[in-house]
């Protein structure tokens, strides 16, 4: 329907309205950054990796499970929203600073509950959840021995 | 030995109990079509609403106008913190509701999200000016120690300095009463 006309239209023309296109792409893609500057995290470690490996390692293993609250599918060392960078940073100070990764996490549980946190907890409310496999596991262990268990030592038997 | 035995003695009772699987699939078909459909809520609301401010101590965000301690809210007397920025579309929208209580004589004080003074100014010039202090968050961590998920954001703090309630987005013109229900609550 489209491609008929773009067809029809001399070369010239056609490569005019790609450049257009390709320009206005570029004037987009430079456009966003520039919207998010006034935004983003200054924070002094949203952007900048901690200079001990050891310890960036460990920032980065414990930011990898934690949720961005903005962009709620993502985790903060994937996400680049600002308040993503600003719970880097924290986390990276306070890694520096030499706290316990679990200790970090319980401080943003505290203050955010258990959403920000992707690693499970077992709580009141979540134990079903690690409790029925194992109980469905044992009850169909229980219901194959009933079924199988007993016909080889009968079979044995005779 | 109860084999067989056991097979023709149930073999009536069966026939319903063939359906139970489907019936057992199609009921977790149906909690999860629920959650799938279910709008979602996707607030995340803090979890300190009841438990005291923490404390911090930020610097002015403009020149002659103090930054914020949470020392000073626990003066006795019920605050209203609002957590805003200049970048914050509905920071806009809520800004006639916030000056309105400010002329009712609540005291308002600000905290800027990731903010520059020039941009602050011309926010407050535009929309109005109704905090009392106004505390530099530029690097986001008084937000993050407060629960705070976003902007804006507005707390209700008793005189003791106990987060009474914590109001998630904009204040809508129809919301004032409820803030002036929280305000109420927190100086009892």
């Amino acid at each position: 329907m489209i491609r008929l006309p773009v067809l029809n239209t001399p070369v010239p023309h056609m490569l005019a309205l790609l450049l257009m296109a390709l320009l206005m792409a570029l004037g987009l893609a430079t456009a966003a950054p520039l919207m998010a500057q006034e935004e983003q995290s200054t924070a002094p470690y949203a952007y900048r990796q901690l200079d001990d490996p050891a310890k960036e390692e460990k920032a980065q293993a414990l930011m990898e499970t934690l949720r961005c609250l903005q962009c709620q599918g993502q985790s903060i060392a994937d996400s680049d929203a600002p308040i993503a960078g600003s719970m880097r940073s924290l986390v990276r100070e306070r890694i520096e600073a030499g706290e316990d990764p679990e200790a970090i996490r319980r401080w943003l549980i505290e203050r955010y509950g258990d959403y920000v946190s992707y690693a499970p907890r077992i709580t009141g409310l979540t134990w079903p959840l690690f409790a029925v496999p194992a109980a469905l596991l044992l009850l169909a262990f229980l219901l194959l021995r009933r079924r199988f268990g007993g016909k080889p030592e009968q079979g044995e038997g005779t | 030995m109860t084999g067989t035995g056991n097979d023709v003695g149930t073999a009536a009772p069966r026939r319903w109990v063939i359906w139970l699987p489907l019936v057992l699939f199609l009921g977790f078909v149906a909690l999860v079509m629920f959650g799938l459909l279910r709008p979602a809520d996707r607030n995340v609301a803090s979890a300190l609403v009841g438990k005291p401010m923490p404390q911090f101590s930020l610097p002015p965000a403009l020149p002659g106008r103090p930054g914020l301690d949470s020392k000073l809210l626990r003066n006795g007397k019920p605050h209203l913190v609002n957590i805003f920025a200049s970048w914050c579309v509905p920071c806009r929208i809520e800004a006639p509701q916030l000056q309105a209580l400010a002329k009712a004589g609540i005291p308002i004080e600000g905290i800027s999200v990731r903010d520059t003074t020039e941009a602050l100014q011309g926010f407050l010039e535009q929309n109005g000016d109704p905090y009392q202090r106004i505390g530099a968050d530029d690097d986001g961590q008084v937000q993050l120690a407060l629960g705070s998920s976003g902007v804006p954001e507005t707390y209700v703090i008793d005189g003791k300095g106990k987060i009474v309630y914590q109001h998630i987005g904009e204040i809508r013109p129809d919301q004032l009463g409820l803030i002036l229900d929280k305000l109420k609550e927190a100086s009892e």
